[in-house]
């Protein structure tokens, strides 16, 4: 029986020619991830392991970004903890205040992530690099402090669901839309414990920051993992990147899949996912008319790329924020703030009334830079519209695009850009 | 090893943010944590929680971040088992790695109510409803899984090697 691509490169790293779903495997690690909320957990229990050295100080990425620069003492204290860590045991990529960036816009940026890798990261996002082809996934933090001290990490090889996408967007619609279509369509444990495979003629017409984005949400559905295929965008997007060779991985024509779906892309709409699950999707057909909104958020890991930042410059370019509305926008990387800059994007951002911060997870998930109040809505290019996720457990977010976070910003309502007449 | 106590019952998709919100995660004690386990959900957990009561939820229990924070809240305050119909598998993972207790049984995880006396039995998976006197069959762990949670955790596993 033939093997996903996940199953292929889940083989390569345990040292064996073949592996099914199910099987218990350990593999070697490419990769040892951890941000400055799961890093101290993780050096915590690393203290209690017999083996006190990191296995290959090269392998092992600490990003300190999602309460940076700190946002109290305790945060604080928490970026300390790592970043003596980090000088101990000489870590090579460490990125502290000034080179972070948003842990998985800045791996795959810095070259440090490439096909055929496997991966491990104390955050669930961390399955963004399949996007490059990579097998990555998130853990909690022992595994990272297993990981760091032996290089290795136990996986359950998990069967897969294939998405063969074919067609081509239309303008406004982007990778965000194409996720949010498909955890509204199978469901947030729609993939539970398994890969997604995305494949098929219609991969090519998605940019890489569409792939990151897709391959990023793929925890939202439950999934272990996303992956693509690596087509010449992707190799083009290493050799610019990194210096890393990498492997390319192909699923066997005979592979099974637990299910098979194709999606036409073309045919896909802006799409928002209503409180308080990523899974309650709705196109604007069904979403009713006026819906007032507080807050904008366009950023984080999920949309804080280049892409996701010119087409939110292209909508609010000569427009205004509505008066009363707060728009916070956060480029994911340093040299995308820089690029961003360098383009005349942040200068559209800041004419049209929205703020730019520094690179940070910050208000994603409920830490800092923009909390709600009680009874407030944001719609926000994040990946979680869960209770209390951005603040108040009686405020709201509605997941979208970077085009429809724009274009609500203006309005002041949930809105797509036809709205404004684009 | 066996667990024994009083329900908390919960419904799909509890999520990690709920179990301990973000906002707390800079906190490093976790019994100062555990203050907060449950809290945008269900206010009265940590003021009912006993030690040894068991938490009983439906599918997909634990999903979204991959914080270690959220079993060990659960862990530390005092909980001694989670019965799920599924559980989001970063959870599923963390639970094993620190030695919290869990198990999948769909019918369990239907039935029982807040509220009810339960019992777990690990080794045999069997579950026994003591309000009702219904019993359940829940799944048993692989051997490999089984060997990190009699280690209590897979730092003391990785150490036994």
């Amino acid at each position: 029986m033939g093997m996903t691509m996940t199953q292929k490169i889940l083989a390569a790293h345990a040292g064996l020619s073949e592996v099914k779903a199910g099987q218990l495997i350990e593999a070697q690690l490419d990769l040892v991830l951890g941000n400055d909320i799961t890093t101290p957990v993780a050096i915590r229990e690393m203290g209690k392991l017999k083996k006190q050295e990191v296995f290959d100080k090269d392998k092992i990425a600490l990003v300190m970004d999602h309460f940076i620069p700190n946002k109290d003492i305790k945060s604080a204290e928490n970026c300390k903890c790592v970043r003596e860590f980090a000088c101990r045991q000489e870590i090579t990529n460490y990125f502290d205040v000034g080179e972070m960036g948003i842990e998985h816009a800045l791996l795959p940026e810095k070259g440090l992530t490439v096909a055929g890798d496997c991966i491990i990261g104390a955050d669930s996002h961390t399955c963004t690099y399949g996007a490059l082809g990579a097998f990555s996934t998130g853990v909690g933090s022992t595994d990272m402090a297993a990981g760091m001290a032996t290089g290795k990490a136990w996986f359950k090889v998990p069967s897969a669901i294939r998405f063969n996408l074919v067609g081509k967007p239309s303008k406004w619609v982007s990778g965000k839309d194409v996720i949010l279509h498909i955890i509204g369509m199978i469901g947030v444990d729609g993939a539970l414990y398994k890969s997604m495979e995305f494949t098929g003629e219609g991969v090519a017409n998605l940019s890489m920051d569409d792939r990151f984005t897709i391959a990023n949400m793929a925890i939202e559905a439950g999934g272990k993992n996303g992956i693509f295929p690596v087509d010449e965008k992707a190799k083009a997007y290493m050799a610019e990147h990194s210096s890393r060779p990498y492997t390319v991985y192909e699923a066997d024509p005979d592979a099974e899949y637990d299910a098979e779906y194709t999606i036409d892309l073309s045919a896909l709409k802006s799409t928002v996912a209503f409180p308080h699950l990523p899974e309650n999707t709705r196109t604007f057909d069904e979403i009713p008319g006026g819906m007032e909104i507080d807050q904008v958020v366009i950023g984080s890991c999920t949309n804080g790329r280049m892409d996701d930042l010119r087409a939110a410059a292209e909508i609010l370019k000569g427009r205004k924020v509505k008066k009363g509305l707060r728009c916070i926008v956060i480029p994911g990387t340093q040299k995308i703030y820089m690029d961003a800059m360098e383009e005349g994007l942040l200068k559209t951002f800041i004419e049209a009334g929205a703020v730019v911060s520094t690179p940070t997870c910050g208000p994603c998930l409920g830490g800092y830079m923009g909390i709600l109040a009680a009874g407030e809505r944001c719609v926000s290019t994040t990946n979680r519209n869960f209770v209390g996720r951005m603040g108040h457990v009686d405020s709201e977010v509605y997941l979208a695009s970077p085009a429809v976070a724009a274009a609500s910003a203006v309005t002041g309502r949930i809105s797509q850009p036809s709205e404004l007449g684009l | 090893m066996q667990a024994k106590g009083r329900v908390f019952k919960y419904g799909d998709n509890v999520d990690t943010d709920v179990i301990i919100p973000a906002r707390y995660l800079a906190i490093a004690d976790p019994k100062e944590l555990a203050e907060h386990c449950m809290e945008d959900i269900d206010k009265e957990f940590v003021h009912k929680v006993q030690p040894g009561d068991i938490m009983v939820a439906n599918k997909n229990f634990g999903c979204g971040s991959s914080r270690e924070h959220a079993p060990l809240v659960i862990k530390v305050s005092g909980v001694s088992c989670v019965i799920a119909e599924t559980f989001a598998r970063i959870f599923y993972r963390n639970a094993i790695n620190i030695g919290l207790p869990i198990i999948e049984c769909p019918e369990a995880a239907k039935d029982i109510q807040d509220g009810d006396e339960v019992e777990v039995d690990f080794d045999s998976g069997i579950i026994y409803n003591r309000t009702t006197g219904k019993q359940y069959q829940g799944q048993a762990f692989p051997e490999f899984m089984q060997k990190i949670i009699k280690a209590e955790g897979l730092i003391n596993y990785i150490n036994e090697q």
